[in-house]
Order: C-alpha cells, then structure tokens, then sequence
C-alpha cells in the first residue's frame, strides 16, 4: 500500500511539473531540485489532496520540501 | 528627435502562423474566417469566428515551439499568443540584449482588449462547483493582460519599461505608439510592442451579439461574413490573433546593420466623448490628423490606409466620412483587412501594423474583399475592391478605434537610406 502511495505521489509530480521520473527521488526538493515554484507547490498540494481525498492544512503544505515530506504525510492520512 | 524604425515583425491570425503565411493570405485576398466549432452554438445568433490555424503543418501555430506543456497550462490562449508574436519579432529582428545596459534600455509594450476571459469564467464556474480552495493558483497570472509584457521580458531580459495598455480595439495601435513614445523621449532604445486576443468563447460570442455588434446573417457563408463598406454588411466577425513590432531607434538599428521595415513617424491619440460603444463625434478624424501633423504630412502625401473597417453598419461609415474629409480626392487608396481575418479586437491594432509595414515593403495593397455592393457614398474613392493592387507605397497609415470612444492612428514611413 506504502509504495502505491509513493507511486501516485510520483506520478502526479510528473505530470505537473513536467520534470524527468528519473529526477523524481524520495529526497528530491520541489524546489531546489525540482524546479518548482511557490505557485506549483500549491497547485501539487491541490493535486494531492484530490488524488488522496485528503486535506492537507497550509500550516502542513509549508512543511512539506521534498517528495518524502508528500509521501510521509499522506501516508499518516489515509 | 530621436526616430523610431520597425526591425521585426511578429503575426499569428486566422490567415495563419507568421508573416508569410499572412501575407500570401493578404495578397491573394483570402478569407481566414469559418464556423465556430470550439462550442455549440446552437442557441447564439452568431455562429462564425476566425481561429488562428493550429498543427504542425506550414503556416500553422504549434503552441509546443513557443512554451512546454506545463507552462501552457498556466497561461491563458491571449498570453500564449502574444508570446509567439513577441517571439517572432524578436527572432526576426535577430537581436537579443547582451549587456546588462543593453537589457536595461529595453522593453515591452504589450496589450490585450479584454484578456483571460475565457479563464475568468472558468475560475467562476469552479468556486461554485467546489468552492475557493479548489481555485487554481495559475487563475489570476493566466488571465492578468500584462503578463504577456512579464513573460516576454523573463524570456528576452528586457529589464526596461514593462506596460500594458487595455484601450479594447485600439490595444494595439496605442501599445505600438506608446512604445514609440518611450524610445523618442529617451526611457529605452528597444520596445517589444504589440497585441493580442482570444475571446472567441460563450461570453465573448453572446456578450457583443447582445450588443447586435456581429454578423448574424452569413452564419452558412462564413467567408462572406466580414464586408467592410459593402451594403449587406451586418457586423463584425470575432477573431483572435496577436501581432508584434520590435521597435528601435535609428542610431541604434542602423549600428546594428537591422533590417529596417519602415519609421513610425506619426502617431495620433483622440476621444470621442460622444458614446460608449458607438462611434462618433470628430475623435476619427482628430487622430488621423494628429499622426499628420506631427509627422509633417500633408494628405496628398500618403499613399496607403489600412482601415479599421470591421464591417459594421456604422462604424464603417464614420470612418469614411472621416478619411474622405481629410484625403479628399487625393491618390490615397483604403482597404480594411478584417474582411480577411475578422476582427481581432485588441490584438487588431497590432496585426494591421505588421500588415501596413508589409503592403508598403511589397508595394501591394491587399484587398477589401467582399465588396460586391459598395456603399453610394463611397464611389470614386479606391477601397481596393477584391484584388490587391500594386502601388509605390512610401507613406501609410493605420487606423484603429476602440468602445469606449478611444481612437488611434499609426503614420509609417518607408526608410530608404
């Protein structure tokens, strides 16, 4: 179930960001390694929360730096 | 005074994706309009528009050789096409800012007439349906006018003067002077100036048809639509497109050895005061005759009009009216291109400059096409009826008009030195 969680989590920072699966590694920074910006974190905490069907509270989202950060998260929701 | 020239040229507009595909369209005055097919116009009253041609194929516009997918996502169509048309002058100016001076004597100048619409209903749409944490971060940098201006200067380094000017169909003859303006008085020697729309959409559609502003009669005969001066005209047709100039000052393009596309040496700023959406008053025909005066022109000197003429019954003819008082029966010869292309709204202004500057560099009047049944009061004067016509072209003008009453002309010169 973990790696499901990862897998979609991956996927979806994929898809929005636009960047190489390859690059996307558990200690990835969204925006240092990344290339995201402040807009994108919002949009990808927005993705998360429908994939998942959970609610991820801004005080959370700010946390939130690397694809591990996602994963642990989620993981502790659903 | 230190003098503006025109170094690069940028189109997109339903005549297709670039100068040359344009002006092929222009000069063997083909119709870029058709049915709209981008939603069910069942219940709309007007059913045609003019698309920009979108594929991979000549003349067409591919949106992947402008921006990658995820970053078209975050921009709304009129972001995305101004950016192809700023684009295009660049690259065909073949000029870039190096130093970190030559960034800072750089700019942009660019407008739209109404801007995301398209997005401003969707993000209505979605607050209702899920509320406002549902609400894309992207929303408002899509559908804001001046981001074309931002996303331009971010991917050229233009560190200059940053405007947009929102003046509905005049937008792009005002970003085109106004920019002009900046390099005279000495704020940059390089301006990235133009327009750009995309509003063919159920807002846009009904919201002018609400205001009986479209062609509702040639729904089956698309092409037939736009009929600037013809008696059966009925209203404009919605298009979308974008144009663009790179602007420079002489000194400076000539350094460069540029190819000069002509001097803008004339420009003129007027308002009605008379209605919000309907035409009239002297502003016509004061901003004609400003854009002489300042550029010391008499009328018997200019040789071409590109016409704002959207084929509406009234406009048309104010508009007339106020050429024939100035020109008389000098040699000058009008046609209107949005016979061709439709009307561009705020992009328009732009586009017709591109198309002034090439009628005067192939000596070629494109046609008002269309015209079977001209207008009595416009016989004797040359609306270039159906064919284009060749003719030394050294001095043009280019006329835009805008709700709200605004007008602007654009006086262009050959340079032939």
């Amino acid at each position: 179930m973990s790696e499901n969680i990862a897998e979609r989590v991956k996927k979806i920072i994929v898809e929005h960001l636009g960047v190489d699966a390859a690059k996307v590694q558990d200690n990835a920074n969204f925006i240092d390694d990344l290339g995201a910006d402040s807009l994108d974190t919002v949009e990808l905490v927005m993705a998360f929360e429908e994939e998942f069907g959970c609610s991820i509270p801004d005080d959370a989202a700010e946390k939130i730096r690397t694809v591990k950060d996602v994963i642990d998260y989620i993981q502790k929701q659903v | 005074m230190r003098r503006v020239v025109v170094t690069g040229l940028g189109v997109l507009s339903p005549l297709g994706y670039g100068v040359k595909a344009n002006w092929y369209a222009l000069a063997s005055g083909q119709s870029g309009l058709s049915k709209i097919t981008t939603f069910d116009t069942t219940d709309f009253t007007s059913r045609v528009a003019g698309y920009i041609p979108k594929g991979t194929g000549e003349g067409q516009f591919n949106p992947d050789e402008v921006l990658s997918p995820k970053e078209q996502r975050h921009v709304d169509p009129f972001i995305l096409y101004g950016m192809a048309a700023g684009s295009q002058a660049m690259q065909d100016a073949n000029w870039l800012p190096e130093s970190e001076e030559e960034k800072n004597r750089a700019g942009v100048y660019f407008g739209s007439g109404v801007g995301g619409l398209q997005g401003i209903v969707d993000g209505g749409y979605l607050i209702q349906k899920s509320g406002p944490r549902r609400m894309s971060p992207f929303t408002i940098p899509s559908i804001l006018i001046n981001l074309i201006g931002g996303h331009l200067s971010i991917k050229y380094g233009l560190q200059g003067p940053n405007i947009a000017c929102a003046t509905a169909c005049a937008t792009g003859a005002h970003a085109i002077g106004e920019a002009t303006r900046l390099i005279r008085e000495g704020r940059a020697d390089v301006m990235l100036a133009g327009s750009s729309e995309s509003a063919i959409c159920p807002v846009g559609i009904a919201g002018f048809a609400q205001m009986r502003a479209l062609s509702t009669h040639f729904n089956e005969t698309p092409q037939k639509a736009s009929r600037p001066w013809d008696k059966t005209r009925d209203g404009f047709v919605m298009a979308e497109g974008a144009g663009a100039l790179l602007l420079e000052e002489y000194e400076h393009a000539k350094a460069r050895g540029a190819k000069i596309y002509g001097e803008v040496i004339g420009y003129g700023i007027t308002a009605d005061a008379h209605h919000f959406t309907a035409p009239g008053g002297t502003g016509a025909k004061r901003a004609i005759e400003q854009a002489l005066n300042e550029a010391g022109i008499s009328p018997d000197q200019v040789d071409y009009i590109n016409a704002h003429g959207t084929s509406t019954p009234m406009g048309d003819m104010v508009e007339f009216k106020a050429v024939k008082e100035i020109f008389g029966d000098t040699k000058v010869a009008m046609s209107s291109t949005k016979s061709m292309t439709g009307h561009m709204l705020g992009a328009a202004g732009s586009v017709e400059a591109v198309y002034t500057l090439l009628a005067m560099q192939n000596n070629l009047m494109p046609p008002t096409i269309n015209l079977d049944n001209p207008e009595e009061e416009t016989q004797g004067f040359n609306l270039v009826p159906n064919k284009a016509q060749e003719k030394r072209i050294d001095i043009a003008l280019s006329n835009s008009f805008g709700f709200g009453g605004t007008n602007a002309t654009l006086l262009f010169k050959k340079v032939s030195e």
